[in-house]
């Protein structure tokens, strides 16, 4: 137990009993509820991760006083608080954007779908603040099935047959991946007595089992991460969810699962780490940069080019996996690709969620999403658009976002590491990234003018500059303020 | 006799495993999810009775993961169940028959 210990503990509870007092509250009780507590977890999480940075270790916590084996603890390192700011700060500006959609007016009857979606939205903010900090094995089992049980209903909130099957399909690749994750805790717990991720640290050895539950725990977790080749649910699941719960599950839903993994490579076998897999991770992830940009290219709805841009991101976290394995005694670079892809993991969250939000606005506003048909909008809508390029800079790494942090941390660490064919990856996926963010902007720039400017100002425009703008800053904090993700990493324990 | 039981859970992970990969019917694969789960849950059981890493001689642990697990499966097979239940009622609006689709 550490002083403060009980901030993250209380991250983690407080969105579920906000979500189990929302069920009983009916939609206008539970969207006040939602409201009343979202500048609660923003203090909570920001104080962990003051907490982390102050004491320069990581935040634990014992539930019941118990230590484990015995019993479960909580702990918050720097990944943690870092990615519990960015879930408080995501999840309040979706809250805040989705009250035009999901909000009851004064007087108005109350809707199914509000109903549904504010428990929803705070059960999800709940299950990945519980992803972030448990550090038991069978606990994060249970965060990521809370995680999916709350993003599929958010996936099919409108009940159209197209949205029923994408949900389908999504949940059946999430349960695919959460059996083969079962199945290697069963391993675990056979060969070793326990499931707590810091006392494994010390017990993994370099044995069979322990290769095959954690070849089959990653198996899973790239299911629900949708890292290609099993991202075929991500797409479609984007496609008819509204543009709120686009922003979540793809700003956050699918880093729960990556972080579990983070936690279970560098924290359960750090030792024994196979340099092969690795590459073989990393070889996943640079597909996914380059197929998934490309898919983005040809896309001819924006949502569905978000999306694809979503699967093409999603690779770079892992190229963080061999960078870091090949790194024993190597701890300049080790320490960038650990920043980068963790950073990576936190710009791209703002960034993704102002590009759905925006995209989200843009249909709504000229009544359809094809990138054939946006000429004049950025004079209709000039905010969003705006927002969108931003958001584009930061998943393109143009300097000075924080894409380019991320990603030039990721490029220098490979080339030290004398693994440079992961820098032409960065470099090409940056090239195509460019070119299907210059596809909507050029279209989006385009009209001849004549058009008069119909600016409907729309208030919700400006929590998504808020987020555009979050993501590109991140590049402008000083290199010393990420030393908070290095607190507390468990591969360097001794 | 706890080899045997590790074994055919084994087995029915592998026929789950199968099913959930190769069958196209919902139906077809939330069965065999449900499957790929009781053969995990049976090598839970031998975990536990091995007494495990901790040497007990019947460890509690794996069979209290086994109650948890069990809640976690049937929440989602009830999810998945829904979700093909509102699938079908689309598609017998969309034909506008009764018949079971």
């Amino acid at each position: 137990m550490t002083a403060w210990g009980a901030l993250p503990m209380l991250a983690v509870m407080l969105p579920v009993l906000g979500m189990v007092l929302a069920l009983p509250a009916g939609a206008r009780g539970a969207e006040r509820i939602t409201l009343a507590l979202l500048p609660v977890g923003i203090a909570l999480a920001i104080g962990t991760a003051a907490a982390v940075q102050a004491s320069g270790a990581p935040l634990v916590h014992l539930l019941g006083h118990w230590a484990p084996p015995l019993g479960l603890a909580f702990r918050a390192d720097g990944l943690a608080a870092a990615m519990l700011v960015t879930a408080a700060l995501v999840v309040t500006a979706v809250a805040l954007f989705a009250r035009a959609d999901f909000g009851t007016a004064a007087g108005a009857p109350e809707a199914r779908t509000a109903f549904a979606f504010w428990p929803l939205l705070l059960a999800l903010w709940g299950a990945i603040n519980l992803a972030v900090v448990a550090t038991d094995l069978f606990t994060l089992y249970v965060a990521l099935e809370l995680l999916t049980f709350a993003a599929m209903p958010l996936v099919c909130l409108s009940g159209t047959r197209a949205t029923l099957e994408a949900a389908l399909r999504y949940l059946m690749f999430a349960l695919l991946g959460s059996v083969l994750y079962l199945l290697g805790i069963g391993f675990i717990y056979g060969a070793y007595g326990t499931l707590d991720v810091v006392l494994l640290s010390d017990l993994a050895r370099a044995e069979l089992p322990t290769y095959v539950a954690v070849a089959l725990m990653t198996a899973g977790l790239l299911a629900k991460t949708a890292l290609l080749p099993l991202h075929l649910w991500l797409p479609p699941a984007h496609a008819g969810a509204p543009p709120a719960a686009s922003a979540i599950l793809s700003a956050l839903v699918v880093k729960g699962s990556f972080v579990i993994l983070v936690r279970l490579w560098f924290g359960v076998m750090p030792g024994l780490a196979a340099p092969a897999a690795a590459q073989v991770l990393g070889a996943l992830g640079a597909a996914a940069i380059l197929l998934g940009s490309v898919a983005a290219l040809r896309q001819e709805r924006l949502k569905l080019l978000v999306a694809y841009s979503t699967v093409a991101q999603i690779g770079y976290l892992f190229l963080m996996f061999p960078l870091l394995v090949a790194a024993p005694g190597h701890e300049a670079y080790a320490a960038k690709a650990w920043t980068g892809g963790v950073l990576q993991a936190v710009s791209h969250a703002f960034a993704k969620a102002a590009m759905f939000l925006a995209a989200g606005l843009i249909a709504v506003r000229i009544g359809q999403d094809r990138i054939a048909g946006l000429a004049g909008a950025a004079r209709l809508l000039p905010v969003p658009v705006l927002a969108f390029g931003l958001a584009g800079l930061s998943l393109m790494g143009v300097p000075p976002s924080g894409g380019f942090a991320a990603k030039w941390l990721l490029l220098t660490s490979a080339i030290e590491a004398g693994q440079w064919w992961w820098a032409l990856v960065i470099l090409g996926g940056g090239l195509l990234t460019g070119g299907y963010v210059y596809r909507v902007m050029a279209g989006a720039l385009t009209g001849d003018g004549t058009q008069p400017a119909l600016r409907r100002p729309d208030k919700r425009e400006k929590i998504v500059l808020a987020l555009a703008v979050v993501s590109v800053v991140l590049g402008l904090l000083p290199l010393a303020a990420f030393g908070l993700v290095q607190v507390g990493r468990l591969d360097l324990a001794p | 006799m706890t080899t045997l039981y590790g074994l055919l859970g084994a087995a029915l992970v592998g026929i789950g495993l199968f099913g959930l990969l190769v069958r196209t019917d919902p139906l077809l694969r939330i069965l065999a999810f449900n499957l790929m789960g009781g053969g995990i849950f049976l090598v839970f059981g031998t975990v536990a009775r091995r007494g495990a890493g901790a040497g007990f001689a019947a460890d509690p642990v794996p069979q209290a993961i086994i109650l948890t697990g069990i809640v976690v499966a049937f929440a989602a097979t009830t999810l998945a169940v829904a979700l093909v239940v509102r699938i079908a009622a689309a598609d017998q609006a969309r034909d506008g028959t009764t018949d079971a689709p």
